[in-house]
């Protein structure tokens, strides 16, 4: 299944705390063309509630969120 | 009969014709309502008062604010009173001030690096603790936040009444990409054409 998505840039969001990796994947959704991928992986478990919702704001679709291990993986789809 | 006279007095007026006269009249009626009411919608903005000059409230306020900045929001922030010091730079001096404006200077926070908590300060040990703590969970610091504000473009302004009465000097205040002054009305023309308004 993930070999599917193909990912244009990856963001390594590990330890930073709200607000960061909200505030930092909007700035690097950006810098991908709409329709690209950009994969975000963050420690904060708030983020679960809080990339959904930033997804749903901004109009971009996040396509897939894989939780390993303490990480979560979210795959966004830039769609506007 | 009264009818047949109208219509010979003014034969352009049929009833079809009549009709589309009033159908005119509400389309504009519509028009002249939709325009008003896209002049009062409120903007995707936030505008925030920030009266504090905790560690802790304003601390908040930055997060709020740059978070709203990543959802697409404008966001405007308004320093008022015990705000105002946190805006002040620690290595800059401003000359000319009176008795009470030296000791308001003094008494009142010089910075965000010198504000305090506003529960749990314990004579400044608890404040430094939370710092530290800070620091541990790699939280930012509010220096850090008003910084990243500046570059994600949320605006500042600063009530001009809280400097005169507390005798700040602008060019004592940090350099802030996007900060300036203003009064109340200013705040109030933002926060009406704002979808969220908060006073922290």
């Amino acid at each position: 299944m993930s070999e599917e998505i193909k990912v244009e840039k990856v963001m390594d969001l590990k330890g930073m705390p709200c607000p960061m990796p909200v505030v930092k994947v909007s700035k690097g959704i950006k810098e991908i063309q709409v329709g690209q991928i950009l994969e975000a992986v963050t420690t904060d478990p708030g983020a679960l509630a809080d990339f959904p919702a930033w997804a749903r704001t901004s109009g971009n679709e996040i396509l897939k969120t894989v939780q390993n291990d303490g990480t979560i993986r979210f795959y966004i789809q830039r769609k506007a | 009969m009264k009818e047949s006279a109208l219509q010979v007095e003014k034969p352009e007026e049929s009833p079809e014709s009549l009709r589309l006269k009033s159908f005119q009249d509400q389309i504009d009626e519509i028009q002249t309502k939709l325009e008003s009411m896209s002049k009062a919608a409120p903007q995707n903005k936030l505008s925030m008062i920030v009266f504090s000059g905790d560690l802790d409230k304003v601390l908040a306020s930055f997060v709020i604010a740059t978070g709203a900045v990543a959802m697409g929001m404008e966001v405007v922030m308004f320093f008022t009173f015990w705000g105002t010091p946190v805006l002040r730079d620690k290595d800059k001096e401003a000359g000319g001030k009176d008795l009470m404006g030296k000791m308001f200077g003094t008494m009142l926070p010089k910075g965000a690096c010198s504000v305090k908590l506003s529960k749990m300060n314990m004579a400044g040990m608890g404040t430094k603790m939370m710092k530290s703590l800070m620091k541990k969970k790699s939280v930012a610091s509010l220096d850090q936040m008003i910084e990243m504000a500046g570059e994600l473009g949320v605006q500042i302004y600063v009530c001009e009444m809280s400097m005169d009465l507390m005798g700040f000097k602008r060019e004592e205040m940090i350099d802030y990409p996007n900060m300036s002054f203003c009064g109340v009305a200013k705040f109030l023309e933002e926060a009406m054409n704002s979808k969220i308004q908060l006073f922290v």
